[in-house]
């Protein structure tokens, strides 16, 4: 009748860094066996990305068009980027996209991964684990070459097929809500694989008894994931949100290939702004500042997800 | 009082392992329904490119299309330059990763804490917000427009070094310490102990350098202007603007030749890259 708790098994401390290890420290030939290995790795992150975030900085305070000299302007790049209409145009595409991407490829990562997680033959289980991760193999920009046919407004298979069915022709990449809803399954098409491998692997870390305990207390279906399945796979559902969220923001491909940012600039994303500013316009001035915004943005949106994950992600 | 279990709640939200594989199946073939329709479509004629309803084994197979790829892209100098490039990305990722993992993992030094936080920290920065002044350092180098452009830039891996120490972490540590008794130095324990054993964890490695450099297709295109500098990817995509929409078979027989590595390596890598997704969301 006493409610005997089962005392949790903590794991012991782990013993403070032997004594051993102290000689090793003053090892001359360990360190410089250490700076060798870690040169090449160091320099290049120095030289291609912490140099480079420093650079963008400084050039987005310049006005340069690579072949004249650079002429200090000040916030002059980031004034004239708040008056600029496709800029901000694109940002909120890139938002909108961002959402509507992000939640629609975990919602059907998570469902094919409970749903692949069920009772099924092996042999079954991956041959649909390999078919949902195929995708991913493919490069985004000749899968949106393919996609442009398929979605073609006359003779594209999604609308023969969707005639089958009594659905009027739909102007996939002709009218503006079309082109970001096309945009946005093309890339939910190739990218969902990524959070569904996180999710089975997420799964595979649930303990059966769980299940089983929550079986006898008469949880069933719906329930049960949502009770369950879902709070103990919430540190993967944070991962596969912040690296979907990261990864959604730098679009490029999809509405390069398919829309061109098209029709007006309703598809037009950052990263294709930052490509066309600099290397078709030669602003690079302008286009490290639209740079140094994104990079403000993802910093952001990440700060904030790890925020509110707080209240959501429970740890076993 | 097992038919106590048959509640009404779980009748409407369990479906039947039947319903479920079905519905399973459904969305397989969605996802590999592009690919079976561009394979198909890449075997009929020209002529026949537009045909509605879609036959998924063309009548009368031929492999025209394949021969006009040829004839209008240098389809042998463009995967000649993928394979190159990424070829040389995967090798060199693999001893940079493999060597500063190591470094991490088992090596001690001063400022090791903060290394491996700005290492960990280059992760989070995308390379598009840096693209600007990424271009002008290689071509402070005199590296645009050539492959080694490509290359170089590419060889430290942030998540690879993650993943290399990871793995040397979960090595026995008396290994090491054995050696060390028998005499071995640092580099004879990294060379003869760890190295051999971290052969999986580099596979791991090369496999995702390999898949993601092969299909790369911002910083090519951004870098390499002269056409003989084009990778697979950038040659389609100019396949497509030369052809308009004439001929869809000859542009889809493009994409499969530029699948099949991508393919090959799916077929012979899938385990590694697997795990190497995978591992991007259990270890951190």
């Amino acid at each position: 009748m006493t409610n005997t708790r089962i005392p949790a098994v903590r794991p012991r401390p782990a013993p403070p860094s032997a004594p051993a290890d102290r000689p090793a420290t003053r090892d001359r030939r360990t360190r410089l066996l250490a700076a060798l290995f870690l040169a090449p790795t160091v320099v290049g992150i120095v030289v291609f990305t912490v140099v480079p975030i420093v650079g963008s900085v400084v050039l987005s305070l310049f006005h340069w068009n690579v072949i004249d000299s650079p002429r200090f302007a000040g916030a002059a790049n980031y004034r004239e980027l708040a008056g600029d209409s496709t800029v901000l145009v694109s940002f909120r595409n890139t938002l909108v996209f961002m959402v509507l991407a992000v939640a629609l490829q975990l919602l059907v990562a998570l469902v094919l991964a409970l749903a692949v997680n069920g009772r099924m033959p092996v042999w079954l289980r991956s041959v649909f684990r390999s078919a949902f991760f195929f995708p991913l193999v493919l490069s985004a920009a000749s899968i949106s070459v393919v996609m442009k046919y398929l979605f073609n407004q006359d003779f594209g298979v999604v609308n023969w097929l969707l005639g089958l069915v009594g659905v009027a022709p739909v102007p996939w990449l002709t009218s503006e809500n079309g082109a970001m809803a096309t945009v946005i399954l093309v890339y939910v098409w190739q990218q969902f694989g990524f959070s569904f491998l996180l999710f089975v692997g997420g799964l595979n870390n649930v303990p059966k008894e769980v299940h089983e305990a929550a079986a006898l207390d008469g949880a069933t279906g719906l329930r049960k994931h949502l009770h369950i399945t879902l709070p103990l796979l919430s540190p993967t559902l944070l991962v596969a949100s912040v690296v979907g969220i990261i990864n959604a923001l730098q679009v490029f491909e999809q509405p390069y290939v398919l829309t061109d940012g098209g029709p007006g600039d309703s598809t037009r994303t950052v990263v294709m702004v930052i490509y066309e500013t600099a290397f078709e316009q030669l602003r690079f001035g302008t286009a490290s500042a639209v740079g140094v915004l994104l990079f403000v943005l993802i910093m952001a949106v990440t700060a904030l997800q790890f925020r509110l994950s707080r209240r959501f992600v429970h740890y076993q | 009082m097992s038919q106590a279990t048959l509640t009404p709640s779980r009748l409407r939200y369990s479906l039947g392992p039947w319903a479920r594989i079905t519905a399973l199946a459904v969305c397989a073939l969605l996802t590999l329904g592009p690919v079976i329709w561009t394979v198909s479509t890449s075997l009929r004629t020209p002529a026949e490119s537009f045909e509605l309803p879609p036959r998924i084994i063309p009548t009368d197979p031929t492999a025209e299309s394949y021969r006009g790829v040829f004839d209008q892209i240098d389809v042998w100098l463009l995967a000649l330059n993928s394979t190159l490039v990424t070829a040389l990305i995967a090798v060199g990722q693999m001893i940079t990763a493999g060597l500063a993992g190591y470094a991490f993992a088992r090596l001690e030094f001063r400022f090791k804490k903060p290394l491996f936080a700005l290492v960990l920290a280059t992760m989070m920065v995308p390379l598009q917000v840096t693209i600007v002044p990424v271009f002008l350092v290689l071509k402070s180098m005199s590296l645009t427009d050539t492959l080694l452009g490509l290359i170089v830039p590419a060889f430290p891996t942030a998540f690879g070094t993650f993943l290399m120490r990871q793995y040397f972490l979960g090595m026995p540590k008396d290994l090491g310490e054995a050696a060390m008794l028998d005499g071995a130095g640092p580099w004879r324990i990294f060379r003869s102990v760890y190295a051999p054993l971290a052969a999986p964890g580099l596979a791991i490695v090369g496999v995702l350098a390999f898949n993601y450099h092969w299909n790369e297709f911002f910083r090519p295109l951004i870098l390499e202007t002269s056409s003989q500098n084009y990778t697979l990817p950038l040659g389609l995509v100019s396949l497509q603007g030369n052809l308009g929409t004439g001929s869809i078979s000859v542009v889809l027989a493009g994409v499969v030749l530029s699948m099949i590595p991508a393919v090959a390596v799916f077929v012979v890598g899938q385990r590694p890259l697997r795990e190497g997704i995978t591992s991007a969301g259990v270890n951190r």
